[in-house]
């Protein structure tokens, strides 16, 4: 597999910026609807980062005075049932998607690369026996895995960020393995080992940087379903545990009823993930676009 | 083609053995079952009592021995009893399947007769404003929560006729079968959809592109029978695989959504079951679902022989 030469793809696309700040701008004309989708993450990581800055109420004070208060110049998003501030939960609550989304998408991929470098670089039963555990895994659908996953490791954040990552691995891997069976066959490849070189040198050194395109495009694709699986889990009430403001969580505390009375309650939080995952995605399908032309839309 | 048929078959054997393995353990990790968490509930009781019930669910028995004889009761039909209702699993379990399974059915059949449509639309007018629309409508199915969908669709239903459509198990008129089945499938029909559209999409620019495309235009076939008969004819495969793959994952989405509309299904009984630590439901029926999944796999790959005349599967 040739890596792409971008400079040469640059100067096709008609682009005369070779360097910094005017190539980035160049992508973010060409690539609009990815651009949006970046400056929604950033705004996502900023709130994260900053949550104690911006909310205006402790996200897990309650004040049952004004439980369940309509959307006001107080409360702009309302309260709820234990009279929490809606707006400071939801900019908390950027924190654990993010958290949950970075670190389970983080961890299932490193294993899944692990998995898939060795199962593809070995071959031989090493390989079919990774094979037969990725299919095992991938018998199973996303959420159902995790939720088994979580209600056998108990619910607590590092154990929803494990119970999401594990359904991943087998993902990764399959990418990954397929990637190092043709890699191996290159002819650099070959030239390293002529010249005396061992195998995991030549399997961290060589095979392994030529992934990364498709790894970054995979992880990032796979960002926005880690959320969402955070928020389905939490919303069913095993993900993660009270009080923490979970978006997913915050839409479980009987949705349906407050359906009714409390519209708000079920609106902002589930814009927030919405938002967050549409971001997401809009900045991996352009992703995708800049560092895999193979796949291009 | 009998002997792939054979083989794939051995294969898909051996994954569900995997599988049961995973699930049977997975579950025991944990120290702590079911009559700990009764007996924790209920204060200090005597320990003799404790292990007469631990004997009596045999769970006093070593995990190898427990596993073997769910095996083996589930190569007889026997699936165990429910600890929480204390009927048998397999009369807890079949009742529930036929509404999760019609709602499945409606779901795929909006999914598909939805997404196709579009994503050649899509794929006909690249690059244009409706292409453009429809792409970013697609993305936003990917990102939208379904439970979040069906809970908006209770808000409609209250700003409408002011109450929130409740499942009816019998429904009579033609208004309370739309709300039971059509809504919450319809929920879970728009992320799937989207999948569908995409798909159909890169399939059908894939196609496009080809010469025979160019030859069918240059000896005078309209617009529509290129489009439709010469195009989508070769692009529909991998659509099928994923609407096919989709037909047992969206299981996913029915977890949540029917919860959020509760319907009495297999998938809200899944949540409840696990809630409980109800071992026995929970391990039948994880094994349910890993079965329709790898059934439907084995169908699309199939269903690909039948579809593409090409495609003959020797060794």
């Amino acid at each position: 597999m040739a890596t792409v030469n971008y400079d040469i793809e640059l100067e096709r696309a008609g682009a005369k910026a070779p360097h910094g700040w005017r190539r980035l701008a160049f992508y973010a004309r060409r690539y609009i609807l990815g651009t949006v989708g970046l400056a929604i993450l950033a705004v996502l990581v900023l709130t994260a980062l900053f949550a104690d800055l911006i909310a205006r109420y402790d996200p897990l004070s309650i004040d049952s005075a004004h439980a369940l208060a309509h959307p006001s110049v107080q409360h702009w998003m309302g309260t709820d049932s234990f009279g929490r501030d809606v707006l400071s939960r939801i900019i908390h609550g950027a924190r654990i998607s993010l958290a949950v989304g970075i670190g389970s998408t983080a961890l299932g991929s490193m294993i899944g690369v692990i998995i898939g470098l060795t199962s593809g670089y070995l071959a031989g039963w090493v390989d079919l026996v990774f094979q037969r555990v990725t299919d095992i895994l991938q018998s199973l659908p996303l959420l159902v895995l995790a939720l088994v996953m979580t209600a056998a490791l108990g619910a607590s954040l590092p154990n929803v960020i494990i119970a999401i990552a594990i359904p991943l691995i087998p993902i990764v891997a399959r990418v990954i393995r397929a990637n190092t069976l043709a890699l191996r066959e290159q002819p650099f490849v070959e030239a390293a080992k002529s010249i005396g070189m061992s195998e995991t040198r030549i399997a961290l050194r060589h095979v392994l940087p030529n992934t990364l395109a498709p790894l970054i495009v995979l992880a990032t694709a796979q960002l926005g379903s880690t959320i969402l699986t955070e928020a389905s889990l939490s919303f069913l009430g095993l993900g993660i545990p009270e009080p923490y403001p979970s978006w997913g969580r915050m839409l479980s505390e009987s949705a349906a009823e407050y359906v009714r009375t409390a519209p708000w309650l079920v609106i902002f939080p589930g814009i927030a993930i919405s938002a967050s995952v549409f971001g997401t995605n809009l900045f991996g399908d352009a992703l995708r676009d800049i560092l895999d032309p193979r796949q291009r839309s | 083609m009998f002997a792939y048929i054979v083989r794939r078959l051995a294969l898909m054997l051996v994954t569900l053995f995997g599988i049961s393995i995973v699930i049977f353990f997975l579950l025991r990790v944990l120290p702590g079952n079911i009559v700990d968490i009764l007996f924790d509930a209920a204060g200090f009781v005597d320990p003799a009592d404790k292990a007469n019930l631990e004997r009596d669910l045999g769970i006093d028995q070593p995990l190898v021995v427990q596993y073997l004889r769910w095996i083996g009761g589930l190569l007889h039909g026997d699936l165990g009893y429910s600890y929480v209702s204390e009927k048998p699993a397999l009369e807890e379990i079949l009742p529930r399947i036929p509404i999760t399974a019609r709602l499945a059915g409606l779901a795929l059949l909006f999914s598909a007769s939805i997404g196709i449509p579009l994503g050649v639309i899509s794929a006909v007018y690249q690059g244009s404003r409706i292409d453009y629309i429809l792409r970013v409508v697609s993305l936003s199915g990917l990102s939208l929560p379904s439970f979040w969908l069906g809970l908006l669709i209770l808000m409609a239903g209250v700003a409408l006729f002011g109450n929130i459509p409740i499942f009816n198990p019998n429904p009579k008129t033609l208004g309370e079968m739309f709300s039971t089945y059509c809504l919450p499938s319809l929920a879970v029909a728009f992320r799937s959809s989207a999948l569908t559209m995409r798909i159909t999409r890169s399939s059908m620019l894939e196609v496009l592109r080809q010469d025979y495309i160019r030859t069918a235009r240059a000896k005078g076939a309209s617009e529509a029978s290129v489009n439709f008969h010469h195009a989508l004819q070769n692009a529909i495969l991998p659509v099928i695989t994923v609407v096919g793959i989709e037909a047992a994952f969206l299981i996913g989405g029915l977890i949540v959504t029917e919860t959020v509309f509760n319907v009495p299904g297999v998938a809200r009984f899944l949540v409840e079951a696990i809630r409980w630590r109800d071992y026995p439901i929970v391990q039948n029926l994880v094994m349910f679902i890993a079965v329709v999944v790898v059934i439907a796999n084995f169908t699309v790959d199939m269903l690909y022989a039948v579809f593409d005349p090409r495609i003959r599967y020797t060794d």
